[in-house]
């Protein structure tokens, strides 16, 4: 271990590139932008050196501490409350996709159109900002640490959809910033609950994430499910699971591109990583006695998201749809209780970000060409710009988790470690794969195939006409490239639809921009060792604190049918 | 009542009187002295603050009146500081006495009280003596006038200085104040009362500008007042006739060893409370707050808002804790109900609100219930978190309504929601203060608030009040509802046209020097307190046995 304070820097980089961006009043933009950027990017190379400095702490054999990189510093002596930031396997690997994303989204928004009178400056600023407060979330390791972060986060976001968003954006950043601390506080119930129940155990009560988990198995169940709910449903609703998910739409769909794109990738992932976090470690007895809650819940988000993204007719609603889709998954794959399953989960939780990172910022490029958010208003894309439609399609193929994707292998590594203990979930679950492909083939085929048209792809005059076709295109038969060509030949004959002005390929900006995101998903989906091997011991470690162990393959088939 | 002193005081000198020099431990065996023994030293904070409230009288008495308002304002502040330094060096002495026979207790509570209470006044007071925001004064130049008069409309409209008499008022009130939870006997609670009542009734009647709504807010509060006083007399009447003395620690010992009649220990326990739950605006409770703080003058209202609770807060703990402490069982039960109550009020009527000053009239209603929650669970802990609670609490409010008086509109205060329209654009430095004061009413980490709400629900949670914690987080949610949609307006909405109806759009006015450190100091302490509480809980820890 190096004692460069890694954790320490990644936290206060961004924050003090926020104040560095949010005061340059005075430069032009384009210094400004690139500032952020360049702080981004800083923050991202100390997180690939974090990364490696992990993989020492690891090849020597851990220390005592499962955190290899800690920083622990009183805070509130009255109340047992430290500054702690620690990493393990878990918390790197989000920290590692957030310093991945960010950059990636602060490109993406180069030239994002803007409210009137409002500044990218600020937007830039407040990204960074968020990025400090995400960093911290995911590196606490005293709880109330955690808690302070996990609400603070909540602030850049609010502002980011408040005051850069679409044209409801005050009323989607009041939901969502209600719904978020409607859980927050519940969850602040709980870390006074967990802090006096470690009271009782203890001399002095703490809330040090350590010294809990030391003493998670002599706080007596019935206290252990009242604290559990509160943190359950404040993660739940972050999530989020399905009946706590109305926020996220709504949210999601107003954000300007970028900041839905963390919105989804990274803040969301805040909830699934508090159940490993703290629900399972620090609270082992009322995660096994509400399994089978969470994965009703799972498969639940599974199946209804799917459905609801399916009937999407806005194209950015219908992303956030897929993601609830996917985080069913991931809390199938918490809540399975095996190795496997649990290391699936945590790597969907990377393979997600990128994923449906990827596909939410081409998202965004084609509603900045069209500038509209309607599924309806798009149609045969892919001829006039080849380019977004092939990234378009890899985006759908790693969410449908199309072997060869990244998240095939984490979709399977969770089917296959949940099928261990509970079949029957699994197998319903396997059927949200197959509602996945409708959805994510069925919109890729309403805007990128078939003739031109759609108002926010043809020029006024025609668009009338050809948004009836356009709205309708379920009529039309399911083989995209044949199918696709004919109908077009027909429209083409009478008038050649005009394209709209400003309607053109990927720039080359946006391709950097996209760029890296497709490499993470073909590298990851073919070789995601090194990543596997970073979160291994962790989940290990995690599934020791619940007290649960994986089941021995004779026992497999045996116990198969029970649970 | 004159007979009844008398039998207090005949009461106090058979009981254990107590030298100054004598430490809490050794108060039973001392034998029992003829004459009261007076301490002035404990008490001098207080005599500091009542000798320069008269010493103010006679200044607005004698000196010309070009000299008085400057007079007034550093004489003061400079009272104000001077009786907070003395309070600091005889806590950190530790000079703990029960004086005045037994009227007065000064243990280490109240000098935590007194400190915060004059840190509160130190930043409320000097804001009534801003008059840059509007020209001559917040307050009314000639209160006396009647409204609609030509004297009235002229004071008015040439900006005429307003009444100094404000200052030596206002230190009146501090002085009850500071009386109030140092009481420990029910007539000493019930003078310092009346001696803090009185001149907050005045000042809420002299407001410059909307003299009848500011007439009628004086009303309101000084019927509502007189009617609270005398259920208050009542309860003390029940008590003295259950006990036998109005001593907290005599009733606490006749609650002990039981044989009376419940029904006036009862009774005169409820009356008591209920007294005493008026003054800290604690719904069902709370009708007067809303009217008050809209029509009082809104540094007057910053003023009540932070210090009255305080000291209706400070003193209800020692109450609950000294006098009726042994009773908690009878009273826990209907304080938990109503304080779920004034939760629910001052969340769910706050949501309503159209005017920011009724808002966080609602919003202090809503705290009360919160701060049930600390005064309940009668613990060391719970003490000191109660009052650090009200001392944030304090900040912020102090803080969000001085703010309150720098958005004008046709040289009028714009309280209404939809004046607030856009100001983040026009002045991002008022919109970002009242950002960090609403996040922290809001409880928001890295706030004051949000350190108040830990402390308080964790004394309650270790009092084994957890249902009422959800409770209140579900009530704190409906709260930052409303402050957040102050947040919306400022920050989200477009500002309103240049004139509409003939009146001009709302302007940001700027304050003097005054109000300005005022509320930059309630700002920073905000966030101060939010991110290094820890030497400001260990300053304002409480250490039991409360003396009596």
């Amino acid at each position: 271990m190096s004692s460069f304070p890694y954790l320490l820097v990644l936290l206060l980089l961004p924050l003090v590139g926020g104040i560095v961006v949010a005061g340059m009043g005075g430069a032009t933009v384009r210094t400004a932008k690139l500032t952020a950027l360049g702080f981004s990017l800083a923050e991202f190379v100390i997180a690939v050196l974090l990364w490696f400095d992990y993989r020492n702490f690891l090849t020597q054999g851990g220390g005592t501490s499962p955190f290899g990189e800690v920083v622990k510093v009183t805070w509130i002596r009255s109340f047992g409350i430290h500054f702690a930031l620690g990493a393990d396997g878990i918390s790197l690997i989000l920290i590692a996709m957030t310093c991945f994303l960010v950059p990636i989204v602060l490109g993406a928004s180069w030239e994002e159109k803007l409210p009137a009178g409002r500044t990218i400056t600020g937007y830039f600023a407040l990204v960074l900002v968020f990025q400090s407060a995400m960093i911290g979330v995911f590196a606490a390791t005293d709880v109330f640490l955690f808690y302070c972060f996990f609400e603070v986060m909540l602030i850049p976001m609010y502002f980011l959809v408040g005051y850069f968003g679409g044209p409801r954006r005050a009323y989607a950043a009041t939901k969502f910033f209600l719904y978020s601390l409607l859980g927050g506080l519940l969850m602040l119930a709980s870390v006074i609950g967990l802090y006096v129940a470690s009271g009782h155990v203890l001399p002095e009560g703490t809330l040090d994430w350590e010294t809990l988990r030391s003493i998670a198995h002599q706080i007596p169940e019935s206290t252990q499910v009242w604290i559990f709910l509160g943190f359950a449903i404040a993660f739940a609703i972050k999530a989020p699971l399905v009946p706590f998910h109305t926020w996220l739409p709504e949210a999601g769909a107003e954000a300007p591109t970028g900041a839905s794109t963390l919105l989804v990738t990274t803040m969301d992932k805040v909830g699934t990583f508090g159940f490993l976090r703290i629900c399972l470690p620090l609270l082992p007895a009322a995660s096994q006695k509400l399994v089978w809650l969470f994965l009703l819940l799972a498969l639940l988000g599974i199946v209804y998201a799917a459905i609801v993204a399916a009937m999407q007719t806005d194209l950015k609603k219908f992303v956030t749809f897929t993601s609830i889709a996917h985080f069913g998954f991931i809390v199938m794959g918490v809540f399975a209780f095996t190795t496997q399953a649990m290391a699936g989960a945590v790597l969907y939780m990377l393979n997600h970000g990128i994923a449906t990172g990827l596909l939410f910022v081409i998202v965004g490029m084609l509603i900045a060409r069209g500038g509209s958010r309607q599924v309806a208003d798009y149609g045969g894309v892919w001829k006039i710009a080849p380019v977004l439609g092939g990234i378009f399609l890899v985006a759908t193929m790693a969410t449908l988790a199309l072997p060869g994707t990244n998240s095939f292998v984490s979709e399977f590594l969770v089917l296959i470690g949940t099928f261990q203990r509970h079949p029957a979930w699994a197998i319903i679950g396997t059927a949200g794969i197959i509602l996945s492909s409708v959805y994510v083939l069925w919109i890729f085929q309403r805007t990128m195939t078939g003739p031109l048209r759609g108002a926010a792809v043809v020029d006024t005059d025609t668009a009338a006409d050809d948004g009836v076709r356009g709205a309708a295109p379920e009529l039309e038969p399911a083989p995209p490239a044949g199918g696709g060509t004919a109908t077009a030949v027909v429209v083409e004959a009478p008038a050649e639809p005009k394209v709209k002005a400003g309607f053109g390929d990927l720039t080359p900006r946006e391709i950097a921009v996209v760029a890296p995101l497709v490499a993470a998903i073909i590298f990851l989906g073919i070789y995601p060792k090194p990543v596997l091997d970073v979160i291994q011991p962790t989940v290990t470690a995690t599934m020791h604190a619940v007290g649960v162990s994986d089941l021995a393959p004779a026992t497999q088939n045996l116990n198969g049918g029970g649970n | 009542m004159g007979s009844l002193t008398g039998t207090a005081l005949l009461a106090a000198s058979v009981a254990p009187a107590v030298s100054p020099t004598v430490s809490p431990t050794a108060v039973a065996p001392s034998p029992p002295i003829a004459a009261p023994s007076i301490d002035l030293i404990g008490v001098l904070p207080v005599l500091i603050v009542l000798g320069a409230a008269c010493l103010a009288v006679i200044v607005e008495a004698a000196l010309p009146k070009r000299q008085r308002f400057v007079t007034q304002v550093v004489l003061a502040v400079a009272a104000i500081i001077a009786a907070g330094v003395v309070t600091v060096v005889l806590g950190v002495r530790g000079h703990y006495v029960v004086t005045f026979a037994g009227a007065i207790a000064v243990d280490s509570a109240t000098y935590v009280m007194w400190g915060s209470l004059l840190a509160l006044a130190l930043v409320a007071v000097p804001v009534m003596a801003d008059r840059v925001i509007e020209p001559g004064g917040v307050f009314a130049a000639e209160a006396s006038a009647v409204i609609g008069s030509p004297r009235a409309k002229q004071a008015t409209a040439v900006a005429t200085p307003m009444q100094t008499e404000v200052f030596p008022l206002a230190l009146f009130a501090v002085g009850g104040m500071l009386v109030f939870p140092a009481a420990s006997d029910l007539l000493t609670l019930f003078v310092a009362l009346e001696v803090m009542s009185l001149p907050l009734y005045l000042l809420s009647g002299m407001a410059r500008r909307k003299r009848l709504i500011s007439q009628e807010a004086a009303v309101k509060y000084f019927l509502i007042g007189a009617f609270t006083s005398a259920i208050l007399l009542y309860g003390i009447a029940l008590l003295y006739g259950y006990a036998g003395s109005v001593k907290f620690a005599a009733i606490a010992s006749a609650a002990k060893a039981g044989g009376g009649s419940d029904l006036l220990l009862l009774a005169g326990i409820g009356l008591l409370v209920v007294g005493l739950l008026y003054k800290g605006s604690v719904g069902p409770f709370h009708l007067w707050t809303p009217d008050v703080y809209q029509g009082a003058p809104t540094p007057h209202s910053a003023f009540m808002g932070a210090c009255t609770k305080f000291a209706a807060f400070a003193a209800l703990l020692r109450v609950m804790q000294v006098a009726l402490g042994g009773m908690a069982w009878s009273w826990k039960p209907v304080l938990m109900v109503i304080a779920v109550i004034s939760m629910a009020i001052g969340a769910f009527f706050g949501v309503i609100q159209q005017d920011l000053k009724r808002m966080l009239a609602y919003s202090s209603v809503a705290h009360a219930g919160f701060l049930l929650l600390g005064v309940m669970s009668i613990t060391e802990r719970g003490v000191t978190a109660t009052l650090f609670y009200l001392l944030t609490y304090g900040f912020a409010t102090i803080g969000g309504f001085n703010l309150l008086m720098l958005v004008r509109r046709g040289g009028l205060e714009a309280p209404r929601l939809a004046d607030w329209a856009g100001i983040g654009k026009k002045s991002p430095a008022v919109a970002a203060t009242m950002t960090i004061f609403l996040l922290s009413l809001a409880g928001i980490p890295l706030t004051s608030g949000f350190i108040g709400k830990v402390v308080i629900f964790t004394a309650a949670m270790n009092a084994g009040m957890g249902p009422l914690v959800v409770i209140a987080m579900i009530a704190t949610v409906v709260t930052a509802f409303f402050y957040l949609r102050v947040i919306v307006m400022m920050y989200f909405a477009e500002p309103p046209a240049k004139s509409v109806g003939g009146i001009d759009a709302p302007t940001v006015a700027l304050p003097s020097t005054l109000t300005l450190v005022s509320i930059a100091v309630c700002a920073i302490l905000t966030i101060l307190l939010g991110i290094v509480p820890q030497p400001v809980l260990d300053i304002m820890h409480v250490t039991f046995p409360l003396l009596s």
